[in-house]
């Protein structure tokens, strides 16, 4: 069998990438934390973890888009020769393709490929690419309809998905050696996603190797020659594929429940939760005082559930001043914070409405709202007046846990609201969230966070959109929330 | 960056409108400079005059711009023509229909202004292009009533609009009224910090309860009106309607926004710096008539001069 490219001949036990003691750290977090591992010509790495475990770090350190504060990437080239960087890793033929479609949707599948292809310039470029793009489309997903002079924007999104792919094993100047796929059949039906997977063993089997990274475990058997499990930064385990099974892959992944957990006393819930304030078409329901958790892996419609419940009680001029919802960005810069303003005005915007006396907005009732929840919260700022810029980022995030709290607003959703913030803050965070619930405030609370999703009383597992569980009590833990997060089954059905 | 002594040197630093009225100054003088200071005292009393008509268009535009990138009110100059040359059809001559002319007027910017909206909204089409095409209905509407009558103001309304208080032309004391409670509702009041909010972020405002449509509506619907306003004034003061009346507070309604030191990127507006502009884009011209240039300079003058300001009022850290 042919192959788009070919790893070369190579001495089967030189790795091809060597990681040694890599650290990433972007301020207090260590999204990598000492990470060493080789990945050598033939094999297929399985690289799984929870959201957050620092997989993508990991990844993006390995094709040499992030260099590491710490420890040493090596690659090894074609001709044996070592280098470091990310002009190294281009050499040593190491190509990622990534979830988040990155495709130019303005252009056509051939001068998408221009971008990774550096090698293409020049008079009949375009007939090079058409030639590569096609021999590997044809090669990997056989009976697809995709032409390479079609404009991305106009394929579907598994079509965009196949290109990308494609273009990460397509021959170039430097043929493919390592092609990490980062959760490469999230949007695939499962007929073309077999295709991929016997692509990927049919490349591993002729000397290139490949990183998988998916929640669908299934798939991560079918074609891994050795799990790495991710957590905390670390590659807490390293097996062969066979060494592994569903169960104890999930296992490895978590861990177990925090105690802290269980001091959330089962009967003083029973008494602070009142009747139903809030259900949504999809299923989510709510009861007065009570938190209410949204889990599941990122990305799967928890977000656009919370946006769409949000969106559906608020915004009309008559509810300013006794809001039914109010809202906590977890993403700062898109759904939070004003830039141009100060950490008051930031603060005080959900509220506002409240603190008009004779049609002018009353500034020291301002300034008092500001300088309560500043000492409730912990803003660290010697003025509130200051920029909110000027604040770090978990600060910033208290002056939006601020907002939605000074309001009146019965409901509280908070999209993922822990992001970036350190240990202690979390922890005042989960204590000022039980008392606010406790004097009968509603939580809707989405976190990537097993050990947030926890702290709920309730919690819904959102898979592809919908809702997958519902855990209640003792049922909240990380087994039953990573059960109902991935898909068991897989591509073994 | 994190820590730098940021209020300390917002003291010093000048107001982002201050380059308007600097520059302004300066044209001033050099125009005195020529005539030998005679003339100073009627020099300043058409400039008010005239900036009264750029400043009232250019607070409304100034609100539409604070809602951020892509919003601006193209219709001015449309609205302006449509208010004037009904209202003054309307009354005909007539002093006792001053009142029911103004209201008429103020009636026509508020339907402009609610089509505007409806056009952005029900449509969505982005402002520019909804503003621009509404304003050849308005304008086409203006011909079609018109019809190339030149009717008279009433002579109290004329008399009015031409006279002084004190000194100071009435005009310039309306557009001051206006300026002064445009910038208590900027600063001061709940809508302000929406639409300062609105022009930032608009998805966080709108997650932060901020009525983010109401708010556009309202923004949208004041810039007509203003606009109609003015259109009533400018009519009244310079003898009658014409349909080309408008045409050239397009730019200016722009201008004035920008030389004041507002943001072009929406979220933060200043309104003295909108007389600050009015006034300049007057006194350049006339500095540069009294100099003698001819048309083809004056607007090459006058760009420049445009583009040096905004140069100098976003050179202190103000990225734009």
């Amino acid at each position: 069998m042919e192959l788009a490219t070919g790893a070369g001949a190579l001495k089967p036990d030189a790795p091809l990438v060597a990681l040694s003691d890599a650290r990433v750290h972007f301020g207090a977090v260590r999204a990598l934390d000492g990470v060493s591992l080789t990945i050598s010509p033939g094999e297929c790495v399985g690289l799984i973890g929870h959201n957050g475990a620092g997989k993508s770090t990991a990844v993006n350190v390995i094709n040499g888009g992030l260099t590491p504060t710490g420890g040493s990437v090596s690659y090894v080239m074609e001709d044996g020769s070592q280098g470091t960087g990310a002009v190294a890793a281009r050499a040593a033929g190491i190509r990622s393709v990534f979830q988040e479609l990155s495709l130019c949707p303005n252009l056509t599948v051939l001068e998408n490929l221009r971008i990774p292809h550096r090698d293409l310039t020049g008079f009949g470029w375009r007939k090079t690419a058409a030639q590569r793009i096609s021999k590997a489309l044809g090669e990997l997903f056989p009976g697809h309809r995709i032409e390479p002079g079609m404009a991305v924007g106009d394929l579907t999104l598994a079509e965009r998905q196949m290109v990308e792919i494609a273009a990460g094993f397509a021959e170039g100047a430097t043929p493919a050696r390592l092609v990490i796929l980062d959760e490469p059949t999230s949007s695939l039906d499962a007929s073309i996603a077999r295709q991929l997977l016997a692509h990927v063993r049919r490349f591993c089997s002729s000397g290139g190797a490949v990183i998988f990274i998916s929640h669908m475990l299934g798939e991560v058997f079918e074609v891994a020659t050795r799990i790495d499990v991710m957590k905390d930064g670390k590659i807490i385990d390293s097996r062969p594929a066979s060494g592994f099974t569903q169960q104890s892959l999930i296992d490895a992944m978590g861990h177990v429940a925090s105690e802290k957990t269980d001091v959330r006393a089962a009967v003083e819930a029973g008494d602070r939760i009142g009747e139903e304030v809030l259900s949504t078409p999809e299923g989510l329901s709510a009861r007065r005082g009570e938190i209410v958790g949204l889990a599941g892996l990122a990305g799967h419609g928890q977000a656009e559930a919370l946006a769409r419940f949000f969106m559906s009680r608020s915004g009309a001029l008559s509810k300013v001043r006794t809001p039914d919802v109010a809202f906590v960005a977890g993403d700062r810069g898109r759904d939070g914070v004003m830039p141009l303003w100060s950490i008051l005005r930031n603060l005080t915007l959900t509220h506002l409405p409240s603190l008009v006396r004779n049609g002018l907005i009353d500034r020291d009732a301002e300034a008092r709202l500001g300088a309560d929840w500043k000492a409730r919260i912990g803003i660290r700022t010697d003025n509130m007046n200051n920029p909110i810029l000027s604040l770090s980022g978990g600060n910033q995030q208290k002056a939006l846990f601020a907002r939605a709290l000074a309001s009146t607003a019965p409901i509280v959703v908070m999209d993922d609201p822990m992001r970036g913030v350190d240990v202690g803050t979390k922890q005042e965070a989960y204590e000022l969230v039980r008392r606010e619930a406790e004097s009968g405030r509603t939580f809707l609370w989405y976190s990537t966070e097993t050990e947030e999703v926890c702290q709920c009383d309730r919690v819904f597992v959102f898979r592809n959109g919908l809702i997958s569980a519902e855990l209640t009590g003792a049922a909240i833990n990380e087994e039953n929330i990573l059960a109902a997060s991935f898909e068991m089954q897989g591509a073994a059905e | 960056m994190a820590k730098s002594p940021l209020p300390a040197m917002l003291g010093i630093v000048t107001r982002p409108w201050f380059w308007a009225f600097a520059a302004s100054a300066l044209a001033f003088i050099a125009t005195l400079y020529l005539s030998d200071g005679r003339g100073g005292g009627e020099l300043l009393a058409a400039a008010l005059t005239f900036a009264s008509f750029s400043a009232i268009v250019g607070i409304g535009q100034m609100f539409v711009i604070t809602l951020g990138p892509g919003n601006v009110d193209l219709s001015i100059p449309a609205t302006m023509t449509l208010a004037g040359t009904l209202a003054l059809k309307f009354m005909g001559g007539e002093t006792g229909l001053i009142v029911p002319g103004l209201l008429l007027a103020l009636a026509v910017g508020l339907g402009a202004g609610i089509f505007n909206y409806l056009l952005i909204r029900l449509l969505r089409i982005p402002p520019i292009i909804a503003t621009l095409s509404a304003s050849f209905l308005y304008q086409s509407l203006a011909i079609w009533w018109n019809r190339g009558l030149r009717i008279k103001p009433p002579e109290v309304l004329a008399d009015f609009t031409t006279g002084a208080l004190i000194g100071i032309p009435n005009l310039t004391v309306i557009g001051i009224l206006i300026a002064v409670v445009s910038w208590v509702v900027l600063e001061r009041s709940l809508f302000g910090r929406w639409i300062s909010a609105f022009g930032q972020n608009t998805r966080a405002a709108r997650l932060s309860g901020v009525p983010v449509e109401a708010v556009r509506a309202i923004t949208y619907v004041s810039s007509a009106v203003l606009a109609a306003f003015t259109g009533y004034l400018l009519a009244s003061f310079s003898g009658g309607a014409a349909l080309n009346m408008g045409t050239e507070y397009l730019l200016i309604s722009i201008a004035v926004v920008v030389i004041g030191g507002s943001s072009i990127a929406g979220g933060n507006s200043n309104v003295p710096g909108i007389w600050g502009g009015a006034l300049l884009m007057f006194l350049v011209v006339s500095m540069l008539n009294s100099y003698g240039f001819g048309a083809g300079v004056r607007l090459i003058m006058t760009g420049t001069i445009i583009i040096a300001i905004v140069a100098a009022a976003s050179g202190k850290g103000r990225s734009a």
